[in-house]
């Protein structure tokens, strides 16, 4: 099921144009604070009317300007996690959890059984909301949104009220929601970590407008995205498989794009699918590739754009088989190297820049693959 | 307490309780519009709502016998229509009763419906709840202390209601002479005193059990209501 957005949005003053796909598993919403991330999720929900555009799920038309369909809320069947939880006060996380199935009175009770061992909720059913921490409240409200059977999952920045510690705790249960759930999910977020983590797809917005859409791997690749996606934190995703542990050093070797690269990471076992998430800053650039260094991985790269300005750094934008690299180095290496887009070159990694932190859990999306994108509106 | 004390009694509880009754939906419904909707002239809707408690009582009652006595528009409606009349009638204690009371039954009911996070209504609406259930399932029961805490007041109010009711429908022992104005009609007459002293501590008495029972009430609500 996919769900296609092209609208045209506006609150006061400001306009909001939004056109893109989602694809299968999560589709991140990424953007700065009013970028009108929010204000889109509440349009495909219908809490918000777009001024004109088309929004369908599926085979479903959930809004349609010209053929004046505009689906009421309670019938999109658009599952909502809200920023704040919104959990009703006045009832158990029991009962609002079954809310959940007497308002859209679909879901049965073998789900709730289910969605309840997901997220870890058994010990807290009898619990009222005031009493949750806001990490359990999260749960229960994402657990309430399943439960209506919704065909679509959106989520607006449902960690920003946490802190960190309480984040780490609930995103391997966004990741078991995405693996499990089979619905396509849509994530508005502010945090390039969480987006980094999570998302298939990604859509940026940048005042109101969709400045890239695609892949996630490939978004993160791009060079010309720098304001949007925030600077200091150049990083790209390679996506991977665990081939092999070296159990007498340690390391363990990722396949990815025909070759093997190394890192530390004691907890992976061989099958793995892993997100590796790579800091521009952290890969050098090398014409041969050397003979003695302790560098263990010797990327073999092609330059597609170099981007320089007057001042000491140089971002290149690297492929490497289907996927991007990113590489921040001095604008003099360029210069000394002659580097030029086209060149085959090394890009050096050492294999201690992807210690955990680097590393994500990522099984590829289940569903229909889509890769059809649009970043413009018509 | 004498035959004729436990008389004013009973009706007073008759008199307030069915002003209640009839208004507070109305009261609710009002509440509702106040604190939901925006319109042209909500302003002077709130002003209505408010009358009785500004404009002198004997106003009130005097509007009241104008419009509900047996000659007036809505008098000879409510007859045609219900077969109800209102003048010199413990009807027309009860109407005057509850017109009095309806300013503290709708501001109560209004702050609470206003305190409810609409967020709420509209995370029950993703969940595909309609119109209807939302209503019942949050909006009724989160402004639930609000209503009672009216209802008690107005209850409160309704009991003790004096200068609009003696304008309307006089007071006629055992018809329309309730608790108030027996108390006025004793302390009138000499040697009066001790029985209007037992009316005064019963009027008390149920007054503050009121109050009491409502400040517990609400207090439960809000806890349960994670407030």
């Amino acid at each position: 099921m996919t769900l296609a957005v092209n609208i045209r949005l506006k609150t006061g003053s400001f306009e909001i144009g939004a056109a893109f796909r989602s694809g299968p598993g999560i589709t991140a919403l990424f953007g700065h604070s009013g970028a009108g991330k929010t204000t889109i999720l509440k349009a495909i929900a219908g809490m918000v009317r777009p001024v004109s555009g088309r929004i369908t799920c599926g085979g479903r038309v959930l809004f349609d300007s010209k053929a004046g369909i505009d689906v009421p809320t309670a019938a999109r069947r658009t599952g909502f996690v809200f920023q704040d939880g919104r959990l009703f006060p006045h009832i158990s996380v029991e009962r609002n959890l079954r809310y959940a199935a007497l308002a859209g009175r679909r879901a049965e009770p073998r789900r709730m059984e289910a969605v309840v061992d997901m997220l870890g909720l058994g010990e807290h059913m009898g619990r009222m909301p005031a009493s949750l921490s806001g990490g359990e409240r999260q749960r229960v409200a994402i657990g309430r949104a399943l439960l209506s059977d919704p065909a679509i999952l959106l989520m607006d920045e449902p960690l920003s009220s946490l802190d960190q510690a309480r984040r780490q705790e609930i995103l391997p249960f966004l990741e078991a929601v995405r693996d499990e759930a089979r619905i396509p999910l849509v994530y508005v977020s502010h945090e390039i970590e969480e987006v980094a983590r999570l998302a298939d797809t990604m859509v940026v917005l940048s005042q109101g407008q969709v400045v890239a859409a695609g892949p996630a791997t490939e978004v993160f690749g791009r060079l010309d995205l720098g304001p949007a996606l925030g600077r200091h934190e150049a990083s790209t995703l390679i996506d991977g498989r665990v081939a092999r542990l070296d159990e007498q050093f340690g390391t363990a070797l990722v396949e990815a794009e025909g070759t093997e690269i190394e890192l530390v990471a004691p907890v992976l076992v061989p099958g793995d699918a892993v997100r590796m998430r790579i800091r521009a800053r952290d890969i050098a650039i090398a014409r041969d590739v050397p003979g003695l260094i302790s560098v263990r991985n010797k990327l073999p790269v092609t330059i597609i754009e170099i981007m320089t300005d007057d001042g000491p750094f140089a971002e290149l934008a690297l492929a490497f088989g289907n996927q991007r690299l990113r590489a921040r180095i001095t604008r003099k290496s360029v210069a000394e190297l002659d580097l030029k887009p086209g060149d085959r070159v090394h890009a050096l990694l050492k294999a201690i820049s992807l210690e955990r932190r680097a590393l994500i859990r990522h099984p590829p999306a289940k569903g229909e693959s889509d890769t059809r994108w649009q970043a413009d509106m018509n | 307490m004498t035959e004729a004390e436990t008389t004013i009694v009973l009706l007073s509880l008759k008199v307030a309780f069915a002003a209640i009754v009839f208004a507070l939906p109305l009261a609710f419904l009002v509440a509702w519009v106040l604190a939901r909707r925006d319109f042209a002239g909500k302003t002077v809707l709130q002003a209505i709502v408010m009358l009785p408690l500004v404009v002198p009582p004997v106003v009130t009652g005097y509007a009241l016998l104008v419009w509900f006595g047996s000659q007036g528009w809505a008098g000879r409606l409510a007859a045609d229509l219900l077969g109800i009349s209102f003048a010199f009638r413990w009807t027309g204690a009860a109407l005057a009763a509850g017109v009095m009371a309806f300013p503290l039954l709708v501001r109560p009911i209004r702050l609470s419906l206003e305190a409810i996070d609409t967020g709420l209504l509209e995370a029950a609406e993703t969940l595909g709840a309609g119109r209807m259930l939302r209503f019942a399932t949050i909006t009724l029961p989160l402004a639930l202390p609000g209503v009672l805490a009216g209802a008690v007041l107005g209850f409160a109010k309704a009991l003790g209601e004096f200068g609009a009711t003696i304008t309307f429908v006089s007071n006629i022992p055992g018809e329309t002479q309730t608790l108030s104005l027996a108390v006025y009609s004793l302390l009138q007459s000499p040697g009066g005193e001790a029985g209007a002293l037992r009316l005064i501590v019963f009027s008390i008495a149920v007054a503050l059990g009121a109050v009491v029972m409502s400040e517990w009430l609400q207090r439960r609500l809000s806890r349960r209501n994670g407030k």
